[in-house]
C-alpha cells in the first residue's frame, strides 16, 4: 500500500475514496483469481483438456450449448458438468457461507476468533450426525442420508439457541460468549465420544469421515439448501454491515448512535447459525473458512464491513477451491478430504497473520505528527523511510520504527548533538 | 427542546444489587457546559448512561424534550443525545474517517449521504486537529488520538445533548484545554447541551457552566461552580484537605497533603537518573 500523507483537508475526500478504490481493485483481484482457480480445478478430470477448455464447456454449458448425443463433447461436458463443476459450486457456496458467518459472528461478538467452530455450532452439527451415523437414531424419523442431515441441522443450531439465550439473560461480555462457545464444544465432543463408544467399526469410520469435511458426495441435489440459505443470508448481510460496524466499536457506543444492541445480536447469530448448520450438515466439518476469510480480508481493506463482507466471501471461496484443488491433485487419482487439507493449510496460515497482525493490521496510511505538521512548515510531502529491522517504533506519531524526520529537519537525529550523560 | 430531567432515578447492577444511584433529581434546560465530579464509584458513568438509554433506570424517569426515554426509539435517541465513552472498541481496523463517519449513523436511513456527511466529517477533522489521522486505522492511534477521533465522532452526530464520560483523561495539557474549549464553544455557539464527567476540579471550576458534585449515587451539591467547588464539600466528599482562592472569579483547587512532610519527599539513598538530551537546536544547554 502506498504510504501518504494528509496535511489539508481538502485532501481528505479525495484520499479516501482512492482508498475505496484500493479496495474494489483487491476485490476485482480475488474475482480474477477465483476464476482462475476454477479453470484449473476443472482441467484435474482425466478427460485431458486443459484449463481453458474446461472453463469454456462449463460457460457454453450455462449460456445453454449442446453437444450431439453421446459424442466427445457430449460426454466431456456431461462427465464435466455433473461430476466436477457441482464440487465447484459447493466450494464457492461454502466459501462464501462460512465465510459470512465468521464476519457475522466475530461483529457480533465483537471478537475477532468468533467462528462457527468457536461457538460450538459445528461441535453440535457433528455430534447430531454421529447420533444418526451409530445409532441410527434421527430427530426427525428420517433414515439415510438426509437423516444425518436434519441431525446435524438441528445439532447446529441448539448451541446457537443457548448462546442467544444466554446472552440475552444474563448480558454476557462478547470474551464471555466465546468461552460458553468453547464450553459446548467440549460437552459436544464429550458427548460424541460417549456416542462413538462402543460402535461398530463400520458406524465410526464412517462417523470420522463425516467429521471431516468433503466434497465427494456432492451433487446438483445437495448443493441447492446451502445456496438458497449462503444466497439469502449473504443478501441479508449487505443490509447489516452498518450495523456491524457500529458494534464493533462497542455496545455502548452502538446503542448511543442508535443500534437496538440486544434485538441485533440475537437476530444475527440466528441467521449465523443457521447458515453454518446448513452448510456444515451437508458437507461436514471444514475448519478455518469463516477465520480466515474475513481476517485476510480485513488485513489488506480494514475494518469496514461493507468490503470486508464481499471480500471474505471471495477469499473463502478461493481457499475452498485451492483445497479441492489440492486434494485432489496430492494422491491423484485418489483423494483426500478438502477439510483436512483446509485445517493443514489454515492452522499456520492463521498462526502467521497472528504474528504479522501486529505491525500491518489494516494498515493503508502513516501521518506526519500532528503537532510536527504546525511546527515545520512543508512544501512536499517528506520521503517515508523503511526502518531496517528491529530498529525501535517511532510510537509517538506512527507505527514506523524510526520518527518520521526529514534529514534537513532541525529535529533529525542526524542534525542533533548528544549531550555527555547527566545525573539528575 | 434541551430539556432533560431525572425524577428519583435509581439504578441498581443486578436484581438485588445495592443502589449506584440513589434519588437522583436533576433538571437541566438551555445550552450550558455542565461538569459532573465526584470520587471513582460514585454513579457518574452510570448517571449518564442512564440519561441516553444505555442503562434503563430500576426506578424513577428520565425525560428527554418532556418524552420518557422508555418511549423513544434508540435510533431517535441518537439524535437528540450523544455520547462519547472514556475508550471505544478498536477490535477490528476502520479508518479515522470510517470512525467518525458512524456518527451520522443516526441521521440515514439504509444509505449514507456520504456528501453531506463528509462535509461534516472534514469540519470535525478539523475542530479537533487530527486531519493528518484521517485515513490512519483507529486501533493504531495513541490514547489522545483516540479520545480526539471519539469526541469527532460525538459532534458528528450533531446532537442536541452531548454526554460525555472523562473527555480529557487521556489528553496532555494543550489538549486538554482545546477540548474544552471546543466543549464550552459548543455550548455557547452551536447551543449544545454539554455534560460532561470530569476528575480535574480545576478544568470544571473554569470552564463550567454549573456542576454537578456527587457522593454516593447521588447528588451532592449542585449550582455554579463557586458554590459546589468549596473546600468544605472537597473535604466532604473526597476527604481530602484542600485549599480554594479565588481566580478569574471562579475557584482554584489547590490539594493539601498535610501528612507528606519534608522528611518523607527526600530523595532516597542512591537514586539517580541519567540520560542524553537531545534539543531541537542541537545547542548544548
Amino acid at each position: 500500500m502506498a504510504e501518504l500523507e494528509i496535511s489539508n483537508v481538502d485532501d481528505v475526500e479525495r484520499e479516501y475514496h482512492s482508498y475505496i478504490s484500493r479496495k474494489l481493485l483487491f476485490i476485482a483481484v480475488f474475482v480474477i483469481a477465483c476464476i482462475v482457480i476454477i479453470a484449473i480445478s476443472l482441467s484435474v478430470n482425466g478427460l485431458g483438456l486443459a484449463p481453458f477448455e474446461a472453463f469454456e464447456y462449463m460457460i457454453k454449458h450455462i449460456f445453454g450449448t449442446t453437444y450431439p448425443y453421446l459424442s466427445e463433447e457430449w460426454y466431456n461436458d456431461f462427465i464435466l458438468w455433473e461430476s466436477y463443476v457441482p464440487r465447484i459450486a459447493i466450494a464457492i457456496i461454502c466459501g462464501c457461507g462460512l465465510a459470512i458467518c465468521g464476519v457475522i459472528m466475530q461483529g457480533v461478538l465483537i471478537n475477532p476468533l468468533a467462528d462457527p467452530y468457536t461457538t460450538g455450532v459445528s461441535d453440535g452439527a457433528s455430534l447430531g450426525a454421529t447420533v444418526a451415523i451409530v445409532t441410527g437414531f434421527t430427530y426427525a424419523n428420517v433414515v439415510g442420508e438426509l437423516g444425518i442431515v436434519i441431525n446435524a441441522f438441528i445439532g447446529a443450531v441448539v448451541p446457537a439457541v443457548i448462546i442467544i439465550v444466554l446472552s440475552t439473560a444474563i448480558r454476557m461480555t462478547p470474551a464471555t460468549t466465546i468461552l460458553v462457545g468453547v464450553a459446548l464444544s467440549n460437552v459436544f465432543g464429550g458427548l460424541q465420544t460417549l456416542v462413538n463408544y462402543g460402535a461398530d467399526e463400520n458406524a465410526l469410520t464412517e462417523a470420522l469421515r463425516w467429521g471431516i469435511g468433503s466434497f465427494t458426495q456432492i451433487s446438483w441435489d445437495s448443493c441447492v439448501v446451502p445456496f438458497i440459505v449462503t444466497f439469502a443470508g449473504g443478501l441479508l448481510s449487505f443490509f447489516l454491515y452498518k450495523q456491524l460496524n457500529l458494534l464493533s466499536i462497542g455496545e455502548n457506543s452502538a446503542k448511543s448512535l442508535g443500534l437496538d444492541v440486544e434485538k441485533f445480536k440475537a437476530f444475527c447469530l440466528i441467521v449465523a447459525a443457521i447458515m453454518a448448520s446448513a452448510l456444515i450438515c451437508y458437507v461436514g466439518i471444514i475448519g478455518f473458512v469463516g477465520l480466515l476469510g474475513p481476517h485476510l480480508a480485513r488485513m489488506v481493506l480494514g475494518g469496514d464491513n461493507k468490503y470486508v463482507l464481499p471480500a471474505s466471501m471471495l477469499v473463502g471461496s478461493f481457499l475452498l477451491l485451492l483445497s479441492d484443488l489440492i486434494s485432489r491433485v496430492l494422491i491423484y487419482p485418489d483423494e483426500l478430504r478438502v477439510g483436512l487439507i483446509m485445517s493443514v493449510i489454515g492452522a499456520p496460515v492463521f498462526l502467521y497473520m497472528i504474528v504479522r497482525r501486529k505491525s500491518s493490521y489494516g494498515g493503508v496510511y502513516r501521518c506526519s505528527h500532528p503537532s510536527e505538521k504546525t511546527r515545520q512548515p512543508q512544501t512536499k510531502p517528506r520521503p517515508c523511510i523503511t526502518p531496517p529491522r528491529g530498529e525501535r517504533k517511532c510510537g509517538s506519531c506512527c507505527s514506523r520504527r524510526r520518527p518520521c524526520w526529514d534529514s534537513s529537519s532541525p529535529y533529525s537525529p542526524a542534525r542533533q548533538v548528544p549531550f555527555p550523560l547527566r545525573t539528575l | 427542546m434541551y430539556h432533560l430531567s431525572m425524577e428519583n432515578v435509581e439504578f441498581a447492577y443486578g436484581k438485588n444489587g445495592i443502589l449506584t444511584l440513589n434519588n437522583i433529581n436533576i433538571d437541566i434546560r438551555n445550552p450550558q457546559l455542565i461538569s459532573i465530579i465526584g470520587p471513582n464509584g460514585v454513579g457518574k458513568s452510570t448517571l449518564i448512561h442512564c440519561m441516553n438509554k444505555i442503562l434503563e433506570p430500576t426506578g424513577g424517569t428520565v425525560m428527554v424534550d418532556e418524552s420518557d426515554v422508555k418511549n423513544i426509539k434508540v435510533k431517535e435517541l441518537a439524535k437528540k443525545i450523544g455520547y462519547v465513552p472514556y475508550t471505544s472498541g478498536d477490535t477490528f481496523p476502520l479508518t479515522v474517517v470510517d470512525t467518525i463517519l458512524m456518527g451520522r449513523n443516526p441521521h440515514n436511513k439504509f444509505r449514507n449521504n456520504i456528501k453531506e456527511d463528509m462535509a461534516i466529517v472534514k469540519e470535525v477533522l478539523e475542530l479537533m486537529d487530527i486531519v493528518p489521522l484521517a485515513l490512519r486505522p483507529f486501533n493504531e492511534l495513541s490514547a489522545g488520538q483516540h479520545q480526539r477521533v471519539m469526541l469527532a465522532r460525538g459532534l458528528a452526530q450533531e446532537p442536541e445533548i452531548l454526554l460525555l464520560d472523562e473527555p480529557t483523561a487521556n489528553l496532555d495539557i494543550k489538549h486538554q484545554l482545546d477540548v474544552i474549549r471546543i466543549l464550552k464553544k459548543l455550548a455557547v455557539e452551536k447551543h449544545i447541551v454539554v455534560i460532561m464527567i470530569s476528575h480535574d476540579l480545576n478544568l470544571a471550576a473554569k470552564y463550567s457552566d454549573n456542576v454537578i458534585m456527587m457522593a454516593h449515587g447521588t447528588v451532592f451539591a449542585v449550582g455554579k461552580p463557586a458554590d459546589v467547588i468549596t473546600k468544605e464539600n472537597i473535604k466532604e466528599v473526597y476527604d481530602v484537605d484542600s485549599e480554594v482562592v479565588m481566580h478569574g472569579g471562579r475557584p482554584l483547587t489547590i490539594l493539601l497533603d498535610n501528612e507528606f512532610t519534608e522528611e518523607d519527599a527526600k530523595l532516597p539513598e542512591g537514586a539517580s537518573l541519567e540520560a542524553k538530551i537531545f534539543r531541537k537546536t542541537g545547542t548544548a544547554e
